[in-house]
């Protein structure tokens, strides 16, 4: 009985040796040849995740498609219908605090009282004087509002009623990259680009090593892209063209690979770019989460990313030659009474926008941008060009009577201590209550869940809390935005502050580099 | 909410008297989620905080609680030979697990909150809730007839010194309730040694020995005689060939076939047999680990690799079968001892477990084999689950390192 197992055991091992020689051989065989093996499973054996992959839809490119399994879509209630309105806004504002990198009182050219055309400069950071910050709109400049320290905080900009625009002369797509991305800068459009790491406007000096751009949003209440993209389509694929100019490296569109969510026409057909598809739930959507997928940044590099908002900006800058941020916003949340998608353009006056829209039985709050990553709006607020939602929600400053223990109310969770498994598809009504206090970490893997990434977010954390830049580095701090880690913030048991934290990382890293 | 403003109307004021506010604000909080908002960040947060998530440990305890302290009166009348069945004399087992159950649990949250609160005045934070899991394990893994002086010491040495002196709920090292009961092990081994600790109610476990009663259990008889029930007997004793033994013990006396003499392997699943309070019924242990993993609030990853590991290592000793203790199948290692408990309770304990996913893995895997080690190898202390899961508490940043650096790694070596 004994020998018997055991010739069986050396019989199976003899064979697995054999199976698992020959499949070395075979990858040898396969880097002589040059060929990518970790974009093709060359082995004899099928991958897990092969084996049991569901189905994709039949428009997406198989060797490009990523599918995360963690994160977490939010659903929550005041999501806008389909309908697009012109919305009637009077005066638009521009926030110098909205571009991230510049000195809080940049050089304004103009004077209070004077009248601009859409695309003039308003003002510029002495850092960089090339790089102009110009008006969304023609009409007058009313007011330059200051904030603390004699920062600037708004520019207040009566709209004309028949916009004009100022001419830009536009250097042809065959120009050299040092007179495209001159004319950028000097158009108000330079801006638009980010960079990372950090998160901040790019360094023109800077040659990126790609260009990421995410076609979709997976944020809660976000809109979908076919709205912003609709009659856009010459704009977008010029952008693209002008953005192929700026980079030795690629151009990557990160798209909607979810099924029953097919993208626009115009990004299927889009020319010049790569694109590489996600499906997952929320922060799927998330340009940081989708560079880490597509190539990942690594040492000193740097990329850049735009929103398609922004790209159709710079295609309509090289189509025709104007500065015309012309966007469609989400007015969405509990609070509005009919949530809806208006046409504006950028720095919109967000008391317009909520004009007999907003349910004021209780205090709101109204937040610039998603109820994860946005803003709290001040008082007469304008939308920067930052966002293209507005989200109002419940003020949340009530006590709760055992809240902890038997909460009362429905609210959105990710812990299975509530019985929200049972209502997958219920949109919730939230407020702005904390429903607990601030701790110090106890809970571990909490944050993985809904961050996918090879990173260990609680670990970077206690890195950055410490102030170890090298540690911070090493553990990924550059591949993440605030936006990123939003979503573990949100399900922290422990309430910690987790975007605040990385920023102060952020800005840390920032100033050794 | 005129409850509120009543409560509000008390709170003492924080300056004057910085202990009376701190426990102020400890009730009121527990009564109340507090009405703070979200500032910068996310604008919404998630319903789930750390009171929900200690309340529901404590509350997956409950079971054990309930059969713990019921068991403590079952033991004791097995060891005079009364009451056989296990439901027989259910008012009398009842009883006389409350006389000794209810000073255990009292003291220990007197002492161990008395402590948070105090930290949290002097240090002006809010008490945090770490103690409310501490004090609900502490008096689950104490033996039942433990002298309350002793286990005040060692609340107190596993609070300050275990917790307190590291900064607070969420940074200490070691586990605090394992701590308060290593501390009774190594502190006061004359006292709590050997097998005479796990049965109460009695002068001494040895046949013969008269069973120890006091103004308790006379309230009790005059509230029984009154009901017409049976009361307790003060003049019973031990019946003979009685040991009081553990399963663990017997098996490293003689293996399995000593163990099976005394313990039938439904006794020990049931769990209706001398132990430490909370951890003998495994059913229960497991209706709350399944609660736990449910909610996820306990890691799945170290329960599973903890069995593994037992298992593993088990499956070793089989093969070996060196001593008698060894040749224990090694599934039958499960229904002795405080396996279950020890996984589902203690080893999870996220502040001081591996905190990657990985690094729980390895965690859990090394408390199983060597808490198995321990059990088996260590005539001097029957269960090795507290010191396999202590040793691997002082492991646990050095493996999260190795699992890190690998991280890192990655990320560098593409620079």
């Amino acid at each position: 009985m004994l020998i018997a197992a055991l010739i069986i055991i050396v019989v199976l091992l003899v064979l697995a040796s054999v199976f698992s020689i020959s499949d070395n051989l075979i990858q040898i065989e396969a880097q002589k040849q040059g060929i990518d093996t970790s974009k093709k499973n060359l082995s004899i054996y099928p991958k897990l995740s092969e084996l049991f992959a569901k189905p994709t839809p039949p428009y997406v490119d198989k060797s490009r498609f990523h599918r995360l399994t963690k994160g977490r879509d939010i659903l929550l209630s005041g999501m806008p219908g389909t309908t697009i309105v012109d919305a009637e806004v009077s005066r638009f504002g521009v926030k110098p605090t909205d571009f991230r990198g510049i000195a809080p009182i940049p050089k304004v050219e103009v004077e209070e009282g004077s009248e601009v055309l859409a695309g003039d400069a308003l003002f510029f950071d002495k850092s960089n004087p090339n790089i102009k910050y110009v008006s969304p709109v023609s009409g007058e400049l009313v007011e330059i509002r200051r904030g603390a320290k004699r920062s600037i905080s708004h520019l207040v900009i009566l709209a004309d009623r028949e916009q004009q625009y100022k001419k830009f002369d536009v250097p042809s797509l065959h120009s050299s990259r040092e007179e495209i991305s001159s004319f950028l800068q000097a158009s108000g459009v330079w801006p638009m680009i980010l960079q990372r790491p950090f998160d901040v406007i790019a360094d023109p000096e800077n040659s990126p090593e790609n260009i990421f751009i995410s076609c979709f949003d997976t944020a809660p209440l976000a809109i979908g892209s076919q709205f912003i993209l609709n009659e856009r389509s010459e704009d977008f694929q010029m952008a693209i063209d002008v953005l192929n100019k700026l980079t030795d490296g690629k151009v990557y569109l990160g798209l909607d690979g979810r099924e029953g969510n097919q993208p626009h026409d115009v990004l299927l057909k889009a020319k010049g770019v790569e694109k590489h598809w996600f499906a997952g739930q929320h922060p799927a959507g998330n340009v940081g989460v989708q560079i880490h997928h597509i190539a990942p940044i690594r040492g000193n590099a740097t990329v850049w990313t735009l929103k398609i908002e922004d790209l159709l900006v710079i295609g309509k800058l090289f189509r025709v030659g104007i500065f015309d941020t012309t966007r469609i916003i989400g007015i969405t949340g509990g609070q509005i009474i009919e949530p809806i998608l208006v046409r504006t353009k950028a720095g919109a006056s967000v008391s317009d926008l909520l004009k007999g829209r907003l349910n004021d039985d209780v205090e709101s709050r109204i937040i610039l941008g998603n109820v994860l990553s946005g803003e709290t709006s001040g008082e007469d607020d304008f939308l920067g060009v930052k966002y293209n939602m507005i989200t109002a929600i419940k003020e949340g400053d009530y006590y709760e009577l055992f809240g902890w223990l038997l909460p009362i109310k429905p609210r959105p969770s990710f812990s299975g201590t509530f019985p929200n498994f049972l209502f997958k598809n219920h949109r919730f009504e939230v407020d702005t209550n904390t429903h607990g206090e601030l701790r110090a970490f106890v809970m571990t893997g909490q944050y993985e869940k809904v961050l996918p990434m090879d990173i260990y977010p609680q670990h970077l954390m206690k890195a950055i809390m410490i102030g170890d830049i090298e540690r911070m580095e090493a553990l990924g701090i550059n591949e993440l935005s605030e936006e990123d880690v939003a979503l573990a913030e949100f399900s922290c048991t422990s309430k910690m502050p987790l975007q605040s934290i990385l920023r102060d990382g952020l800005e840390m890293m920032r100033e050794q580099a | 909410m005129g409850l509120v403003d009543l409560f509000k109307k008390i709170e003492p004021d924080k300056k004057n008297s910085p202990f009376l506010h701190t426990a102020y604000d400890a009730f009121f909080t527990f009564a109340f989620t507090p009405n703070t908002t979200t500032k910068g960040g996310v604008h919404i947060r998630d319903g789930m905080d750390l009171k929900r998530t200690m309340v529901f440990v404590v509350i997956a305890l409950q079971l054990c609680y309930l059969f713990g302290t019921y068991n403590i009166g079952h033991q004791h009348f097995d060891a005079v030979g009364m009451y056989p069945g296990f439901l027989e004399g259910f008012h009398l087992k009842l009883g006389h697990g409350l006389i000794k159950m209810l000073p255990i649990f009292i003291w220990t949250h007197v002492v161990g909150l008395g402590i948070e609160f105090w930290f949290a005045a002097k240090k002006g934070h809010a008490v945090e809730e770490g103690f409310l899991v501490s004090g609900a394990l502490i008096p689950l893994i104490m033996p039942p007839d433990i002298p309350i002086w002793i286990l005040c010491v060692s609340v107190v040495f596993a609070v300050i010194l275990g917790k307190e002196a590291f900064g607070g709920t969420g940074m200490n090292i070691w586990n605090v309730a394992l701590l308060a009961r290593v501390f009774v092990f190594f502190a006061y081994p004359t006292s709590i040694s050997g097998d005479g600790a796990w049965v109460a109610g009695f002068t001494e476990i040895a046949p013969g020995a008269a069973v120890d009663y006091g103004w308790a259990h006379n309230v009790f008889n005059s509230l029984f005689g009154w009901m017409n029930l049976d009361t307790f007997n003060s003049t019973a004793v031990i019946a003979d060939g009685y040991s009081g033994a553990t399963p663990l013990a017997l098996a490293y006396q003689g293996g399995w076939e000593a163990v099976t003499e005394q313990f039938t392997v439904a006794h020990m699943w049931w769990g209706t047999i001398p132990g430490s309070i909370g951890e003998t019924s495994k059913p229960l242990i497991l209706i709350g680990a399944a609660m736990l993993l449910l909610t996820g609030i306990a890691s799945w990853r170290i329960m599973l690799s903890m069995v593994l590991g037992a298992a593993f290592m088990g499956y070793i000793f089989n093969a070996w079968d060196a001593t008698a203790f060894m040749s224990v199948p090694w599934y039958y290692h499960f229904y002795m001892g405080s396996f279950f408990f020890a996984m589902a309770f203690m080893a999870t304990d996220p502040v001081t477990a591996a905190s990657t996913n990985t690094g729980k893995w390895i965690y859990g895997f090394m408390i199983g084999a060597l808490g198995l080690l321990i059990r088996v190898f260590n005539p001097a202390y029957p269960e090795g689950w507290m010191l396999a899961i202590l040793f691997l508490n002082t492991m646990a940043p050095l493996i999260d390192h190795f699992v890190l650096e690998s991280n890192m790694k990655k990320r560098l070596s593409h620079a």
